[in-house]
């Protein structure tokens, strides 16, 4: 079951650049597992240390922001994208 | 008061086109919209909207053009260097379009002076370069019920939403918090491309003038999330958040707040 996930700028030094990894589980959480198992460093990135998603970074499943779903337990099907997606300041 | 014959002409263009005619083009020139920031989103924003006809730009900034602001912040010159960064726009704006009157703000907004700035502006254009700013004039905007064309860069990310407050969702139902300190890229490792800036901040002028002009769907409710890389444009949701701190029905947040400044580059450079 293969969740294509796409990574933001300030995180692809923690996926030896790349912009899309592939990764699985059923739900949010094993996701983010997975994904920390292959670019370690990535889940104290997208979580708190009690383990749920920070407030400046948002997780989408497809379109929707897992906030709004489930939160972390909202499941994952074969072909979903994810897509983290932080605040950004930049404007100068 | 009808539009003179200069008028007809410099603006045909955006006259002839279907939904804007002279009605629109009188609207333009009634409207009046605060741009924060006269940096990489700053400048290719003023530049549209003062082609366009806007009214009254005001333009708010505290810098003085750098050297090396000129590689994106395309409203300034190599001749305007060391000068404050919203008279360099300011007589640039006005040289393109004497029908535009602007109105610079040499200063950095805060707590005690954003509201009163504001009240005077239709719409508001964040393109500021720090979260603490962001998150105030988001704020400010809600408090005052003040729409808000919000765009933000990182390298070759750009993101875009337009607020308009009680209608659709905040900045905050986006993104509840600012990151604290250390938690992101500090703007000295960040870098950007001239170009990037240009995608974002005209795609700010452009929901502005949508905005004025009653025309088409903004970006109300959804983010625009530009990669430069391979150059796609995607959206993604954002409800209104029923919780959300400072725009929902039972607000945690009744007063702006200063936040503190994390960027240690700036801060050096104040001290």
């Amino acid at each position: 079951m293969a969740i294509k996930v796409r990574i933001p700028t300030p995180l692809q030094k923690l996926t030896n650049n790349q912009a899309e990894v592939e990764s699985e589980g059923k739900n949010v959480k094993e996701l983010i597992d997975n994904l920390e198992s292959s670019f370690p460093g990535i889940k104290e990135r997208l979580c708190d240390e009690a383990g749920k998603a920070r407030k400046f970074i948002n997780i989408y499943v497809n379109e929707e922001d897992i906030r709004f779903l489930q939160r972390e337990d909202t499941a994952l099907k074969d072909s979903d994208e994810v897509s983290i997606i932080p605040a950004i300041a930049g404007g100068a | 008061m009808g539009l003179r014959d200069d008028q007809i002409e410099r603006y045909s263009r955006q006259i002839l086109l279907p939904n804007i005619g002279g009605k629109g083009q009188e609207k333009i020139l009634n409207s009046k919209v605060l741009i924060v920031g006269a940096g990489g989103l700053g400048s290719p924003c003023a530049l549209y909207l003062a082609c366009a006809g806007v009214g009254t730009i005001g333009i708010a900034d505290a810098d003085k053009v750098e050297l090396n602001n000129l590689q994106r912040q395309i409203i300034h010159s190599t001749k305007e260097v060391g000068k404050p960064k919203v008279e360099s726009a300011q007589e640039r704006m006005v040289g393109i379009n004497s029908d535009v009157k602007v109105v610079p703000y040499n200063m950095r907004l805060k707590s005690e002076n954003i509201l009163d700035i504001i009240k005077d502006y239709d719409i508001v254009v964040d393109g500021s370069d720090n979260f603490p700013t962001r998150y105030l004039v988001n704020d400010a905007c809600v408090l005052a019920g003040k729409p808000l064309s919000h765009g933000g860069i990182f390298r070759f990310d750009g993101q875009a939403i337009t607020i308009l407050p009680k209608e659709g969702p905040c900045y905050r139902c986006l993104f509840p918090e600012p990151p604290p300190p250390g938690l992101v890229p500090s703007c000295q490792e960040a870098g950007i491309l001239g170009a990037v800036a240009g995608v974002i901040g005209t795609i700010q002028a452009n929901e502005v003038l949508k905005y004025i002009l009653g025309l088409g769907d903004l970006l109300v409710g959804r983010l625009l999330v530009f990669n430069a890389l391979n150059s796609s444009f995607r959206h993604v949701k954002v409800p209104k958040d029923p919780d959300c701190s400072i725009c929902s029905d039972k607000p945690t947040i009744t007063e702006l707040i200063d936040y503190e400044e994390f960027c240690s580059l700036r801060k050096d450079k104040e001290e």
